[in-house]
């Protein structure tokens, strides 16, 4: 069990390129299709993880293991999906401080560097579009944004003052 | 000491990120470029490249590589590399390894529940202004050398927003781009 643990999630951690919710019809497949639990039990599980701080193919995997093989499971199953991507960006990491001054290397990420801004401009966007942004609560991404970015504040606070803003609204509002 | 201050900024990184791999860019940034100068931003920008064509999470792709630069640029061997690169990825994990058990334990007390909802409601919108200002952050001199660069930003902007081009498609694009254009 524990190997079949460990295989299926290396799978997962070394077939996904693009981050952590190109990983999910994968998992889905593994665990609903192995019947490690039901369809609904799946959806419960992703909901939870999403809320919960960290990355999220990792807590998929931890929380996956935890609930099939307890503590054991679950660091089996973190260990199998971080493995790939550790070792490849190691073997990058050793290789690229090499060759980042050689030309052509560096005429590429002259190209890549603004495409690269580009791709996170877009699931800005699109995040905005399934938060359900709207011209009352567009306030407070762009004033998030300007804190971080103009003002230079650390995210941190503003992860903690959105949660604590969004608890105090519905507080006063009458609705907690 | 270097490890250690990895260690405790990728648990910090870890802990505060809400709202998947683009969100956490802005807060990765803010520390190992602006805060701790563990590497430069170009170097950031070609992370964050690499990630996205190299398989795994943004996060745990960072986390590897920044404990890997920020332990060889501080004047160890590139053995002890290794070492960075283990520590900041162990850390990143770890407070959601506590989390994930602990919200295990009480599943049903935190799902559903009000007082955590709407915190949520709260933190939504915001996820939104984390990721904006990772990509106001990388539009700087460093990224944007001249009229080209903003040309690609607008191409590869068009290409994934209207097309849906995969975004390793993208860069491989983008790349070709650069080779021919410089």
């Amino acid at each position: 069990m524990y190997l079949s643990l460990f295989l299926t999630f290396l799978r997962i951690g070394a077939f996904t390129v693009g981050g952590g919710y190109a990983m999910l019809p994968l998992i889905e497949r593994e665990a609903v299709g192995r019947k490690w639990m039901s369809r609904e039990e799946f959806v419960d599980l992703l909901a939870v993880a999403q809320a919960m701080p960290g990355i999220f193919a990792v807590n998929i995997a931890i929380f996956i293991g935890y609930r099939l093989k307890k503590t054991a499971g679950s660091m089996v199953c973190c260990l199998a999906a971080v493995l790939p991507s550790f070792l490849m960006i190691l073997a990058i990491a050793l290789f690229f401080t090499q060759v980042k001054d050689n030309v052509w290397v560096s005429k590429m990420f002259r190209g890549i560097r603004p495409a690269v801004v580009a791709l996170i401009a877009v699931p800005c966007l699109s995040a905005a579009r399934t938060v359900g942004i709207s011209r009352q609560t567009a306030v407070i991404p762009v004033a998030a944004a300007l804190l971080i970015w103009a003002v230079g504040i650390s995210p941190v606070y503003i992860v903690l003052s959105a949660a604590a803003g969004g608890w105090l609204y519905f507080r006063l509002k009458g609705r907690l | 000491m270097i490890f250690l201050r990895l260690f405790l900024t990728y648990i910090k990184i870890g802990l505060f990120n809400f709202g998947g791999g683009y969100a956490m860019l802005s807060f990765i940034r803010h520390e190992v470029v602006d805060r701790h100068g563990w590497i430069g931003s170009q170097e950031f920008t070609d992370i964050v490249a690499v990630s996205q064509t190299t398989p795994g999470p943004i996060g745990i792709n960072s986390a590897t590589y920044v404990g890997y630069a920020a332990a060889v640029n501080a004047g160890y061997s590139p053995a002890m590399g290794v070492l960075g690169s283990a520590v900041a990825t162990i850390a990143v994990c770890l407070p959601s390894f506590v989390l994930v058990l602990a919200v295990s334990r009480c599943y049903a007390a935190f799902r559903g529940n009000r007082h955590v909802e709407a915190a949520f409601a709260g933190l939504r919108p915001a996820t939104v202004g984390l990721i904006a200002a990772a990509a106001l952050m990388l539009m700087n001199a460093d990224n944007f050398v001249d009229g080209k660069s903003i040309a690609l930003f607008a191409a590869a902007f068009a290409l994934s927003w209207r097309f849906k081009l995969h975004p390793i498609a993208i860069i491989a694009l983008a790349a070709l781009a650069g080779i021919l254009l410089y």
